[in-house]
């Protein structure tokens, strides 16, 4: 092991049916350092850590901690646990009805009769040196989700861990929660902890860590000091993009430019949801594609989201070809010719029990009323018409649409909308996780549709595309949308240095 | 070779076809029975015709007791299939909703009056009343399980649990009886017709709801809201109204079987009419092979297994099985039936006929 060092990961890899999710991957950490796990989705963070608390096997590679002279093997999150390997995630996952006492000292009895005399004046001590605002014996409910989070930290500390790992603690949190938890982390640092802080937001890391480890589709990007990376740089990494490749594949959409003079088909003033994201502007004229760009958590999905209605809208005002509506659930957007395919296809958008055709249908029968079902004979019309335009590959139209693969159900949730015949359809990450054919379908399919005056927004976290559809894109940053390209702008540096944050152009 | 396996997959894929449509389960435990009795007693499946008391002419035999005595399951049925479809949960409360309903009918039939001569009121006007008092108490669950996302069993036990006295309070816990005749037919026979009013009751239901089925969007949208609620809402449907409106139709349900009831016995007796009937409602939808988490549903299947289960209840009592014992046999019918029909065992008993098949070809290659 290295000098320092309190945990070493080597050559670590783990495959799932079909992914290799970890390849190889090596990782440091040393005594009271706080070290960032950077990559955007589907890289292996979660993996990662998920094979460090055992709760994954790992298929091959060593593990040493200090103190231990051979590598270790850990089993289970309990074994990760006796290790000293303690982890907060971002769902608090303590009991809301207990004790914060109680809460810090439950399941860890040394003997099976644990003396809970003393775990009020133990747990005061522990709190109090932590510096957290928290009663002993208040219930953890009443506390704030900052504080249940640092008393989540206490548990893990007071069983003396030696690393701490902080999955996307702070999303939840407000600028000052934020601040008091990294007060708390800079305490724990100066005590010997080693920290494994995930997490989405770039300020945050240039603030509190020390060290950045990135990880890229399964495979370690390198181990770098914060002061030797700027932001833009990090940003590359995270995208795989060299910044000096500045090879422009944006030509075959300039053929697609839409009509400036036009007016808007959609427009959007000072929207906002309880998502949490901050009001924002938009709009989108007719045959227009844009698209929502930023690093996963950066708010493109609630925005358009916020557009749809799918979140509770709070405030600002919507415009429909120039004529203010009201847009407050999903039928409503859907009446005013909006369509939306969300971005997690299996929570949001497939209906998995039910057959292809009635999910090709859905939408459009929802429009059509409740006592205005489709005949047999027009719903099979329906399905087999888009079965054969979209290339569906299916057993028949009765088949269960989870049995399909992703690229085939994306391709079913696509037909569902483009049946609305929709003004304005809005597309969230149609092509992830399905296969390099069906994602150029997907994008032909786009500009297609837009060269047909359809207004499109895309999202999509794989830059070349979005260069490649997009006339305009709109970036946003920790919730808020930072700035808008179009035109000779739209190039992958000015969108990452824009991503990053001008403050630091390299 | 090939012609070989070719002429020998067409039974077998014929055979899995079955196995894995819903109905088969229902079918194959209906033959089951039916086997079983045929083998015990043939003499379980005569039929004669007779006369009544009144001197009508009636059917008479096991069968037509089954489909006497199955209406107000099978009715039930239809409501729970699409509570358990939509809400992904069970109404437990029908039992107790039933005794409600059924003493709204006697109440505006006989006023105050225990024993009236007359009644207070046309039989239509009190059946029509009991509907409303039952959607309305079908309405209550589902606002608490819709609205306030309360469980479908917890929420439901309030009523469950307080159902009974609601229906003795409603008739100041007297027990009114009804001696105009006319009140007998709908739990009995209309004079002339042989075969048991409830029967006809009960398919015109299954007409409605078919027809409901057909010219509604109702399966559709209890269907796709049981099986992903949100992305339901993201095509615009609205899951809570459908819950909720699910609730009602049961509650509808609920005073269509309540009606028959008390027209069976033309009084009430609170702690007993139709108990534990909330149970064979939920079971009926199980052996109709529906997830009772919610979902997918056939219709034609659970009310198949509500007679499946009358079939079997009917059966154990031409057996003399003691009353108080009936719930243990039942018991361990239905543990065979529900492990039988469970997907995983379908699944091995499918993974079994296959290595069936692909044995049987090999061995001839040998």
């Amino acid at each position: 092991m290295q000098d320092g060092a309190i945990l070493e990961m080597r050559n670590i890899c783990k495959e799932f049916p079909g992914v290799r999710a970890l390849q190889g991957v090596d990782f440091t950490l040393r005594e009271g350092e706080i070290h960032a796990l950077m990559g955007e989705n589907g890289a292996g963070k979660s993996t990662l850590i998920k094979v460090l608390t055992g709760v994954h096997l790992k298929d091959s590679g060593q593990i040493y901690l200090k103190g231990n002279s051979k590598a270790v093997t850990i089993k289970s999150p309990q074994d990760a646990q006796k290790l000293g390997i303690s982890t907060v995630y971002q769902e608090i996952t303590l009991c809301p009805n207990l004790s914060v006492a109680e809460n810090m000292y439950i399941g860890r009895e040394k003997s099976f009769v644990q003396n809970w005399k003393n775990i009020h004046s133990d747990a005061e001590k522990v709190l109090k040196a932590l510096d957290i605002p928290a009663k002993p014996t208040q219930q953890l409910a009443s506390c704030s989700i900052a504080v249940q989070q640092m008393v989540a930290i206490a548990r893990a500390v007071d069983m003396d861990c030696k690393v701490l790992i902080l999955d996307e603690p702070t999303s939840s949190l407000d600028e000052q929660e934020v601040q008091k938890l990294f007060t708390l982390m800079r305490e724990l640092k100066a005590r010997g902890v080693g920290i494994i802080f995930v997490t989405h937001f770039l300020d945050q890391v240039y603030e509190v860590c020390d060290k950045i480890t990135v990880l890229r589709d399964g495979k370690l990007v390198g181990e770098y000091e914060i002061k030797d990376l700027p932001r833009v740089q990090l940003v590359s990494k995270m995208l795989g993009k060299d910044l000096d490749d500045l090879s422009d594949i944006r030509s075959e959409n300039a053929v697609y430019a839409e009509d400036k003079a036009s007016a808007p088909v959609f427009e959007a003033e000072g929207l906002v949801s309880d998502a949490g994201i901050k009001p924002f502007d938009f709009s989108i004229r007719k045959g227009e594609v844009n698209g929502f760009t930023g690093l996963l958590g950066s708010g493109r999905s609630e925005c358009v989201r916020a557009i749809f209605g799918a979140d509770r809208v709070m405030g600002g005002t919507v415009k429909m070809n120039g004529k203010s509506v009201k847009i407050s659930k999903p039928l409503d957007a859907m009446k005013h010719g909006i369509g939306y395919l969300p971005e997690d296809r299996k929570r949001d958008g497939i209906v998995g029990d039910l057959s292809v055709r009635e999910n090709i249908i859905l939408a459009l029968q929802v429009k059509r009323g409740f006592f205005k079902p489709f005949t047999k004979a027009e719903a099979n019309a329906f399905a087999d018409q888009y079965i054969k335009l979209l290339g569906i590959k299916t057993a028949s139209a009765n088949t269960p649409i989870k049995s399909l693969s992703g690229g085939n159900q994306q391709k079913v949730i696509l037909a569902r909308w483009l049946l609305t015949n929709p003004e304005y359809l809005i597309l969230d990450e149609p092509t992830r996780g399905i296969d390099v054919g069906t994602k150029i379908d997907i994008q032909k399919l786009v500009l297609k549709l837009a060269s047909e005056g359809m207004s499109i927004t895309f999202i999509s976290s794989e830059t070349d595309e979005m260069l490649r559809t997009c006339s305009r894109l709109i970036v946003m940053r920790d919730r808020k949308v930072v700035g808008e390209l179009s035109g000779e702008n739209l190039t992958q540096n000015m969108i990452m240095n824009t991503i990053a944050g001008g403050d630091e152009k390299q | 070779m090939k012609s070989q396996s070719s002429t020998l997959k067409k039974p077998t894929s014929f055979f899995t076809w079955l196995i894995r449509r819903q109905i088969f389960i229902p079918i194959a435990a209906l033959l089951l029975l039916a086997l079983f009795n045929l083998i015990a007693d043939p003499s379980f499946f005569k039929i004669t015709l007779g006369y009544n008391s009144a001197g009508n002419p009636v059917l008479s035999g096991y069968l037509i007791t089954i489909l006497d005595y199955g209406s107000e399951l099978a009715i039930l049925a239809i409501g729970m299939t699409l509570v358990t479809a939509a809400s992904g949960g069970q109404d437990i409360s029908v039992g107790a909703a039933i005794a409600i309903s059924g003493s709204v009918v006697l109440r505006v039939l006989c006023g105050t009056d225990s024993r009236p001569e007359t009644l207070h009121a046309p039989i239509i006007v009190a059946f029509l009343i009991s509907c409303v008092v039952a959607m309305l108490f079908g309405a209550f669950n589902g606002a608490l399980v819709a609205f306030f996302k309360i469980q479908p069993m917890v929420a439901t036990l309030i009523l469950f649990t307080a159902g009974r006295s609601i229906a003795a309070w409603i008739n100041n816990n007297e027990l009114p009886i009804i001696n105009e005749p006319s009140f007998g037919y709908f739990g009995g026979f209309i004079p002339g017709i042989p075969i048991p009013t409830p029967f006809f009751i009960a398919v015109a239901c299954m007409i409605i709801v078919a027809l409901a089925l057909r010219f509604t969007n109702l399966g559709l949208y209890s269907q796709a809201v049981g099986v992903n609620n949100k992305s339901s809402r993201l095509n615009g449907l609205d899951p809570e109204w459908i819950k909720f409106l699910t609730f009602v139709i049961l509650g509808l349900c609920v005073a269509v079987a309540g009606f028959i009831k008390v027209s069976r016995l033309s009084s009430i007796n609170y702690s007993v009419i139709a108990k534990d009937i909330e149970m064979d409602a939920i079971l009926a939808v199980a052996l109709g092979g529906n997830a009772l988490s919610g979902g997918k549903f056939s219709m034609s299947a659970s009310i198949l297994g509500a007679y499946v289960i009358q079939f079997l209840t009917t059966t154990l009592y031409k057996f003399d099985v003691q009353s108080d014992a009936l719930s243990a046999y039942k018991a361990v019918v239905v543990i065979i039936l529900v492990v039988l029909s469970a997907p995983i065992v379908r699944e091995k008993l499918s993974a079994l006929f296959k290595r069936l098949k692909l044995r049987q070809p090999s061995k001839e290659g040998c």
